[in-house]
């Protein structure tokens, strides 16, 4: 028990009558890297916004580290979102220290003298390992697609966060520059040891990226009204036991590739 | 022969194409001018270049024989005063406001539709009350100006903060932003060109306020002059004078926008790519 970082029991999800997730659980261990796939709509992104805290379940409740999960967003949980994750306004280094000039400067939110000096070669290094060096001073409107996302995970990996949100990160980059990004995310995921959830659409990415896999899918059906039942966690597969059939089997079911 | 809307005018063509119309208006004003002092050499409705002269001579060069200062130097302080003053104040009213209004939903419940009221108030409608209220001096004409443009700028801003997207507050929240961190070092910078944007936007606005005010009640500014000499039918001197207001006009704007492509060159990229 302690032992889980995560803990979901009888989660329900719920907008007015239109029931978006039902009856989930999930046990999630630390150090896990869960991929979470199912179709457009069933849910994920709420799933994610209430790991963060940004959404409250309706039923149920969610655990973190054995106590309920905050209900608003706190800096043990970092998130990346497929777009508008970084600071426009700000520079590369200026978008990674802020994390930690959040914490460490309560009033004007900036560090001055010796407390800067160590927050920009923190920064350094974390900009450094997403290999964004050559960058460090430019604004986001000047980076790639792929280098803000870049940029938003060294944000976010400043804090230490306990989890790391990732809601399709990927989902806008080009298959190459794709490929650049799993191995990134993974070797960073290795380092830091943090607990990774990632939505993708990308079903061979939900393969071949982390250790469990999360298929999101209705069970149960109404075709007179679709919204009467929610989605729930109908597969829930260590990675390394997953084959061809299985593959075939989601894609069939959520009607992604 | 390409379709009228693929035609790009080359450099030059442009500045030819963008002079035509004034250059228009200046011939049609001189051979008007030229019939009208042909017929009646005392027409006051058209003067002649000459005449213009004579006149920014007296009121831009000259002392004046009974204060003994140049009027149009006189006429433009107390002006831009009043309009700096103006739009200084609703540009810190705005601000304020406006991130507030757009950040905190609590004080958006309390306060939004109490500004969206105030804005729909007619401000020229409300001058009889400020000049019973603040007196006939400096005041009611700043208040004027400020009731006349602060509720638009708060309003503005409220949006622009309201357009800024989620994802952002919550990615500051996950690094540990408290809201008023969030407001200082998230909302306020990206804010501020906006700021300006608004600001542009009102100076008509101020403008207005600003020449109503002075006609009604002043002893000088540009808005006075225009409206004192008016009774002479001094088309000499007003016709100078909106040229020269025109030309303030221009160069607050240009002021602006250049301060703001200077203070925040992320925000020009940010808006003019992607
Ligand atoms: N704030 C909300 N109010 C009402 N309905 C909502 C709200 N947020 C999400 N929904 C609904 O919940 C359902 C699930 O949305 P969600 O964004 O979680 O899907 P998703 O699985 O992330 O989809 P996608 O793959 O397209 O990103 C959708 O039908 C959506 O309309
Ligand atoms: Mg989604």
């Amino acid at each position: 028990m302690a032992d889980n970082i995560i803990n979901v029991s009888k989660v329900w999800k719920e907008y007015g009558d239109a029931v978006v997730l039902e009856r989930l659980n999930l046990d999630v261990k630390e150090g896990e890297f869960c991929t979470i796939v199912g179709a457009s709509g069933c849910g994920k992104t709420t799933f994610l916004r209430m790991l963060l805290g940004e959404e409250i379940p309706s039923r149920g409740n969610i655990l973190l580290e054995d106590s309920p999960l905050p209900e608003e967003p706190t800096h043990d949980r970092g998130i990346v979102f497929q777009r508008y994750s970084v600071f426009p306004h700000l520079t590369v280094l200026q978008n990674v220290i802020l994390g930690l000039e959040f914490t460490q400067s309560k009033f004007t939110g900036f560090l001055f003298g010796k407390a800067k000096r160590i927050a920009v070669n923190e920064a350094k290094e974390m900009i450094a390992a997403v290999g964004l060096s050559d960058a460090r001073n430019k604004l986001p409107s000047a980076l790639s697609g792929g280098m803000q996302q870049r940029l938003a995970i060294a944000q976010s990996l400043i804090k230490k966060p306990k989890i790391l949100l990732l809601d399709e990160p990927f989902g806008a980059l080009d298959p190459g520059i794709r490929a650049d990004m799993h191995e990134l995310i993974l070797s960073l995921w290795d380092q830091t040891g943090t607990t990774v959830f990632m939505v993708t659409h990308d079903l061979k990415e939900g393969f071949s990226l982390g250790t469990r896999l999360l298929v999101f899918d209705k069970v149960r059906h109404d075709p007179q009204s679709p919204d009467r039942y929610g989605a729930s966690i109908t597969y829930d597969i260590p990675l390394g036991m997953t084959d061809e059939k299985i593959l075939n089997k989601i894609k069939s079911t959520t009607g992604t590739d | 022969m390409k379709r009228l809307v693929n035609i790009q005018p080359g450099k030059g063509w442009r500045i030819i194409l963008g002079l035509l119309p004034f250059i228009l208006v200046l011939v049609i004003y001189l051979f008007a001018s030229n019939a009208r002092l042909v017929v009646n050499p005392n027409d006051k409705l058209l003067p002649s270049f000459g005449s213009f002269g004579e006149a920014i001579e007296r009121m831009a060069i000259k002392e004046d024989r009974r204060t003994g200062k140049i009027l149009l130097w006189t006429d433009t302080k107390a002006s831009l005063q009043r309009l700096g003053m103006g739009i200084g104040i609703s540009a810190l009213i705005g601000l304020f406001f406006g991130i507030l209004n757009g950040l905190i939903p609590v004080i958006r419940a309390n306060l939004s539709p109490f500004i969206s009221v105030l804005s729909m108030i007619p401000p020229l409608a409300i001058l009889p009350i400020l000049f019973i209220v603040f007196g006939l001096g400096e005041l009611s004409k700043v208040v004027l100006i400020v009731f006349g443009i602060a509720p638009f700028v708060m309003r503005e801003l409220q949006q622009r903060v309201q357009e800024i997207p989620k994802e952002q507050l919550i990615k500051a929240q996950t690094l540990g932003a408290s809201t008023w961190q969030i407001m200082i070092r998230i909302i306020l910078p990206q804010i501020l060109p906006r700021l300006i944007d608004a600001l542009r936007l009102s100076l008509g606005a101020a403008w207005l306020f600003l020449i109503a005010a002075e006609a009604i009640a002043a002893t000088d500014g540009l808005g006075y002059r225009i409206f004192l000499v008016r009774r002479y039918l001094a088309m000499d001197v007003i016709l100078p004078y909106v040229a020269w207001i025109t030309f303030l006009a221009f160069l607050m704007d240009y002021g602006l926008r250049a301060l703001s492509r200077f203070a925040f060159p992320w925000f020009e990229k940010e808006t003019s790519g992607s």
